[in-house]
């Protein structure tokens, strides 16, 4: 079902955990359908110097929040702002169709992370990174 | 060498030795249609009214009630579309049913529904049993059939069959149980226990896949599913898959002789692993802890989710499976779980362990010693299990 890839980033994921003095932190998914992504940023003069997470869900989850905090770790915040999912799926070389939700749940959360941190700086989040939609209400992804 | 621990035995059980070697001619030599006049044609013939025999036996049924099917799915839509049909002309149009049926069962009522019958699906609370009284509630004038499982296929709870076939035989009112996870697990007779109609599923007691059987009750009428031929007593048409049918039979008689050596071992087997397992902080076990299947455990272990669970386990070499939405194909979680009381969250972090006479309590062992450290694992990257601990302090 998994490729390669995304088997090696659930076995070994790549920063899991929390950074102490993060300065753009995001959250996106629920418990209800199953799945949670924390995103952890330190950004340094607009780089982002560290990138982790933690993620409650299933292997493609996993394998999503570990591949996106690898492909933004060390890059201006411009690039992150730039991430897509489609770029999350093919990194890991793809997904199943019923998992590419994750890959946009990945792209939400660093787009959270990012809105944290323009607030935290006193700019409107908006302007950069647009709306983000966590909640049920705009989520496809079970039907409800 | 690599661990190698089979836990799924609910989803498929391994061919039998016995079953293999009594399917093995007709896979061959024997090849005839039981149809055919000439003798290899009888020879299957003799070979499949031979099984009819066995599997009546293990039922304590007569081998004219006894239809073989290609599976417990036809046979469950054959017992209920077939029966509804004949009802209506009765001028009854109300089945009771439980919630947390197996699909084969909900869809072919959700299928009725939309022709026009009534469906009231029985709670099963948080024990997973069904109530007798609640039953008796439901009951109307135009009630023509009740179809309740024998044992849940995911927590693996017996439901109060007897008294379920009692009250149904009172009413007047035709029974109908799928029996798939029960047939060859637990002692079944269905004279005594008033069942109509039982479907059964070769591959779950380790006979072959794609072979199952109905049992009908002598008298009642049930219109064939599958139209041609005059098969099956004219009943179910298809040429007979007589290699499946010998080994279902030949794996039939076997586990019904060793019900109770077998039951005894699962029972030791899931006990260890629910004593043991247990201890893991804010797990629990689902479904009744008596009235259940020697070989089932069904467990939830808060704030994780079931497919990475089971992955790290298929890692370490255990086949197991889970009733969270990411393994069950769609989007919610097991609807057994959901109707049992659990939240999405909790029933997301399911693992159902089905054990067969091929474990043994090393499996078990093996399966408590590297089952606490996943949990753990999987729990220290978990937002929600940050969450959890956070609301107890």
């Amino acid at each position: 079902m998994y490729t390669q890839k995304v088997m090696e980033h659930f076995e070994n994921p790549q920063n899991v955990g929390e950074i102490a003095d993060a300065n753009g932190i995001g959250e996106v998914g629920n418990a209800k359908c199953g799945d949670i992504m924390k995103m952890f940023l330190k950004i340094e003069n607009g780089i982002i110097v560290d990138a982790k997470f933690k993620t409650y869900g299933c292997a493609s989850a996993i394998a999503t929040s570990s591949i996106a905090t690898e492909l933004i770790k060390g890059q201006p915040i411009e690039k992150a702002l730039e991430l897509s999912n489609k770029a999350v799926v093919d990194a890991l070389g793809g997904l199943p169709t019923h998992k590419i939700h994750c890959s946009v749940l990945a792209e939400q959360a660093i787009k959270a992370a990012l809105a944290d941190y323009y607030t935290r700086q006193g700019v409107d989040p908006t302007l950069f990174v647009g709306e983000i939609h966590e909640d049920c209400d705009h989520c496809t992804s079970c039907g409800e | 060498m690599q661990k190698f621990i089979y836990a799924d035995n609910s989803a498929t059980t391994a061919l039998s030795e016995t079953a293999f070697n009594a399917m093995l001619p007709y896979l061959k030599s024997e090849y005839g249609n039981a149809s055919s006049l000439y003798s290899l044609g009888s020879s299957a013939k003799s070979a499949i009214e031979e099984a009819r025999k066995t599997v009546a036996k293990c039922l304590n049924a007569t081998p004219r009630e006894i239809y073989f099917t290609a599976g417990g799915s036809e046979s469950d839509n054959w017992a209920i579309k077939g029966y509804a049909k004949a009802m209506l002309k009765k001028g009854k149009n109300h089945i009771i049913s439980s919630k947390f049926e197996h699909h084969a069962v909900l869809h072919t009522l959700n299928a009725l529904e939309k022709e026009g019958f009534e469906v009231t699906l029985l709670d099963v609370h948080s024990n997973g049993l069904v109530r007798p009284e609640e039953l008796k509630n439901a009951i109307k004038e135009t009630t023509g059939l009740v179809t309740i499982m024998y044992a849940n296929n995911e927590i693996g709870t017996i439901q109060p069959i007897k008294e379920i076939g009692k009250i149904c035989k009172e009413n007047n009112i035709v029974f109908h149980t799928d029996a798939v996870q029960a047939v060859g697990n637990v002692e079944i007779n269905v004279a005594d226990s008033n069942i109509d109609m039982l479907s059964l599923s070769g591959h779950k007691f380790h006979g072959p896949k794609g072979v199952g059987a109905l049992y009908v009750r002598k008298g009642i009428v049930l219109p064939p599913l599958i139209d041609g031929g005059a098969q099956e007593f004219g009943r179910r048409a298809g040429t007979e898959n007589t290699a499946g049918i010998v080994g279902m039979a030949a794996a039939l008689s076997e586990a019904t002789a060793t019900i109770e050596t077998r039951a005894k071992k699962s029972k030791e087997i899931c006990n260890y692993i629910i004593e043991n397992c247990l201890k893991i902080e804010r797990s629990r076990l689902n479904g009744d802890r008596e009235n259940r299947l020697p070989g089932n455990v069904n467990m939830c272990f808060e704030g994780i989710e079931g497919e990475s669970l089971l992955l790290m386990l298929d890692a370490k070499g255990i086949c197991a499976s889970s009733g969270s939405a990411c393994t069950s194909g769609s989007l919610d979680p097991s609807h057994v779980l959901l109707s049992i009381g659990l939240p999405h969250e909790v029933a997301h972090g399911s693992l159902r362990l089905s054990f067969s006479d091929e474990n043994t309590l090393d499996d078990a062992k093996y399966i408590c010693e590297v089952l606490p450290p996943i949990v753990k694992r999987l729990r220290d990257m978990s937002p929600l299990w940050d969450r959890i601990k956070n609301q107890e302090n």
